[in-house]
């Protein structure tokens, strides 16, 4: 027992006096929580647009001031024809156009309806779309109003008409960051956790450290266990940190409480730093154990769910996703955080991360080797 | 008591592209007697390593077995590791712990603890305990060398497996290692040590001269330097470099070779001083200087590679 008691004190002593280790445990999550969130986000905002008014009337002139007054656009620029504006576009400066036909005015007073033009530059698909989106629900505002006002209220009623009023459960103004906080952490740990522990055996290996453990009677459990112990101490500590800086900047509490988010990631910790262990044992040197890591963490993030949801993936990305440890502990983060899941409704993704936990780990003793 | 038998080991090196290992043609087979310095003398590449790799239970044989007190060092690996002290080639210790932590660890790793074997290892440690709160890899390189060793000897084994530890290493320290190496041997411990210093081999009790994975000689260093059948002279000229091919040249020199500022060369018997000493003149050499001299484990190891 004193034996690995020593291996372990030996460990955390070699981490603690490494000159960058210790700074990038707090460093790392802080800056990644500050940053990021602000950074990524698929919200589209100042999307600039051309309109051409055709009709010049005072119903085209309200639609323009209600563009204008929407935080999303920009207006660059109010050419005199549609060529004109698409020329904006493909010089860059604009990205999506609204005509106005000239019979607007007439058309919306005798007609009773009108029709605009939206082309909207689709190279960024997501602020194509997105732009398009909010384009039209500001026409259809607008043609609200206008019926509204045309119609008197008798008239009005016989008219029949169905709004949708959404309701965003969980996250109610559909707030990016509060959906992206959560799947920071999940890559924070994921990365402070997978690739330390990967760096680790593969670091004796290269100072020649590992041949003089090697001769002695350690064991290969304990030699591993105490290589692991540290990590999970370190994940932890950054787990908290991460817990604290999102709840201090975001005020973002996980409403299924800290309990299961704890359970849940000391056994995601313990997984991916066993996965790391895997990598190490089969590396000769820093070199290719640093590709491996960055190779596999790479995959694991993207195919986890963290950016993308799985739904929208081909069946061959799911089937990846589904065998990806990351994906339930993000699904097991966003539900706690975002949903107020308790531990019994995480039951079966927890399950999962577990069964992980002991293939990797168990994987990680054997594949090591005392002699060659 | 340290029985070899019949050990053999070849693998692929990428490194030169040939294959290397040891005992590739026959297998190798010695023994080292109790209480004994047995020195494995060879050159680079020679397969030294690999054989105190696979006595060190770090590397398993393809055929033939070696036991260590009648423990098999392939079956009962576990066992042998509480018997065996192993130096590795290369300084091995932990850099960023300092010197008593390193001590420390290796003695908490074999269960035991500093205090419990400080005898064996006071003459040593002693010289680098004024410096024992230093981190390892601040040390210098004859401070590091007598580290790894009180390393190695920290839960007193039985056999000391030491890998060229005197490689880069100065001039005194090696002196001075050697002399440590003769007071453990007093211990009763057995110390299997391999070089490419050939004048360390007058330090062993025994010696095997290693090449191509092959003992080609395992003797007492005065047996094997009695066993030297040849007429050796070493001779000087002026000009050292062109003397070289020139003695080559001449038929009845047998072997030259440059050793520091003089040339060993061998000759046929009945080939005399005066005779050689005539050749060297007519190639325009003057001031050329012959003496007989007695061999020295260099010599013999050239004269056995000589083909």
């Amino acid at each position: 027992m004193s034996v690995i008691k020593y291996l372990i004190e030996k460990e955390f002593k070699q981490t603690l006096r490494n000159a960058i280790i210790p700074k990038m445990i707090v460093g790392y999550p802080v800056m990644v929580l500050l940053i990021f969130p602000w950074a990524i986000n698929f919200e589209v905002k100042n999307i600039k647009i051309d309109i051409v008014d055709n009709s010049k009337s005072s119903y085209s002139q309200r639609l323009i001031n209600k563009v204008d007054a929407s935080t999303y656009f920009i207006i660059n620029n109010v050419p005199a024809s549609y060529p004109e504006a698409f020329n904006d576009i493909e010089k860059g400066k604009a990205d999506i156009i609204l005509e106005i036909p000239s019979s607007f005015d007439k058309d919306l007073v005798k007609e009773k309806k009108s029709d605009v033009r939206i082309s909207a530059n689709a190279v960024n698909s997501t602020q194509g779309l997105l732009g398009n989106t909010y384009l039209t629900q500001i026409v259809n505002n607008f043609s609200q109003e206008i019926r509204g006002e045309l119609y008197p209220a008798s008239q009005k009623a016989r008219v029949p008409q169905i709004e949708i009023v959404p309701d965003y459960r969980y996250n109610k103004s559909l707030d990016y960051k509060i959906f992206m906080l959560p799947a920071f952490i999940v890559l924070i740990v994921t990365l402070i956790c997978g690739i330390l522990p990967s760096l680790n055996i593969v670091t004796e290996k290269e100072t020649g450290t590992i041949q003089q453990i090697n001769t002695t009677p350690v064991s290969k459990f304990s030699f591993i266990l105490a290589k692991l112990i540290p990590y999970w101490t370190i994940g932890i500590i950054i787990l908290t940190i991460s817990f604290f800086m999102v709840w201090l900047v975001y005020g973002l509490l996980p409403s299924g409480g800290y309990g299961t988010l704890y359970i849940a990631s000391i056994v995601f910790i313990i997984g991916v730093s066993g996965f790391g262990i895997i990598i190490s044992n089969y590396s000769d040197t820093l070199q290719q154990s640093m590709f491996l890591i960055l190779f596999f963490i790479l995959i694991i993030i993207l195919l986890s769910g963290l950016f993308t949801p799985i739904s929208g993936m081909p069946a061959w990305a799911q089937a990846i996703a589904y065998g990806n440890p990351l994906t339930y502990f993000m699904e097991i983060m966003r539900l706690v955080y975002l949903k107020g899941s308790s531990l019994t409704d995480v039951l079966k993704p927890l399950g999962i991360l577990g069964l992980f936990m002991l293939f990797l780990n168990s994987w990680a003793v054997v594949s090591y080797r005392k002699r060659g | 008591m340290i029985t070899v038998d019949n050990l053999r080991k070849n693998y692929f090196s990428d490194k030169s592209g040939k294959f290397a290992g040891i005992g590739k043609e026959n297998g190798l087979s010695f023994e080292v007697n109790d209480g004994e310095v047995f020195g494995v003398i060879g050159p680079d590449g020679a397969g030294k390593t690999t054989l105190f790799r696979i006595l060190a239970s770090l590397l398993l044989p393809d055929s033939g077995s070696a036991t260590m007190n009648g423990i098999d060092v392939v079956k009962n690996y576990k066992q042998i590791r509480r018997i065996i002290g192993y130096m590795p080639g290369r300084f091995s210790l932990y850099q960023d712990l300092s010197v008593e932590e390193n001590l420390r660890f290796f003695a908490t790793v074999f269960n035991t603890t500093i205090e419990e074997n400080y005898d064996l290892i006071k003459d040593i440690y002693q010289q680098i305990e004024p410096f024992k709160t230093r981190r390892a890899g601040a040390l210098s390189g004859g401070m590091k060398q007598k580290l790894a060793l009180s390393c190695a000897l920290i839960h007193k084994p039985d056999v000391l497996i030491l890998d060229e530890p005197t490689t880069g290493v100065d001039p005194v320290s090696r002196k001075e290692f050697w002399d440590m190496l003769k007071r453990l041997k007093e211990q009763g411990i057995i110390i299997l040590v391999s070089t490419a210093y050939m004048d360390e081999a007058s330090r062993c009790d025994r010696i095997a001269l290693m090449r191509d994975g092959q003992f080609i000689a395992t003797d007492t260093p005065q047996g094997i330097i009695d066993a030297y059948a040849e007429t050796l002279w070493a001779v000087q000229t002026e000009n050292m470099s062109t003397s070289l091919n020139d003695l080559r040249s001449c038929s009845e020199v047998l072997s030259c070779f440059a050793f520091g500022d003089k040339h060993h060369i061998t000759v046929e018997h009945g080939f005399t001083k005066e005779e050689l000493s005539g050749f060297l003149k007519e190639k325009g050499y003057r001031n050329v200087k012959i003496e007989a001299i007695s061999p020295s484990v260099e010599d013999c190891f050239m004269a056995l590679t000589k083909d």
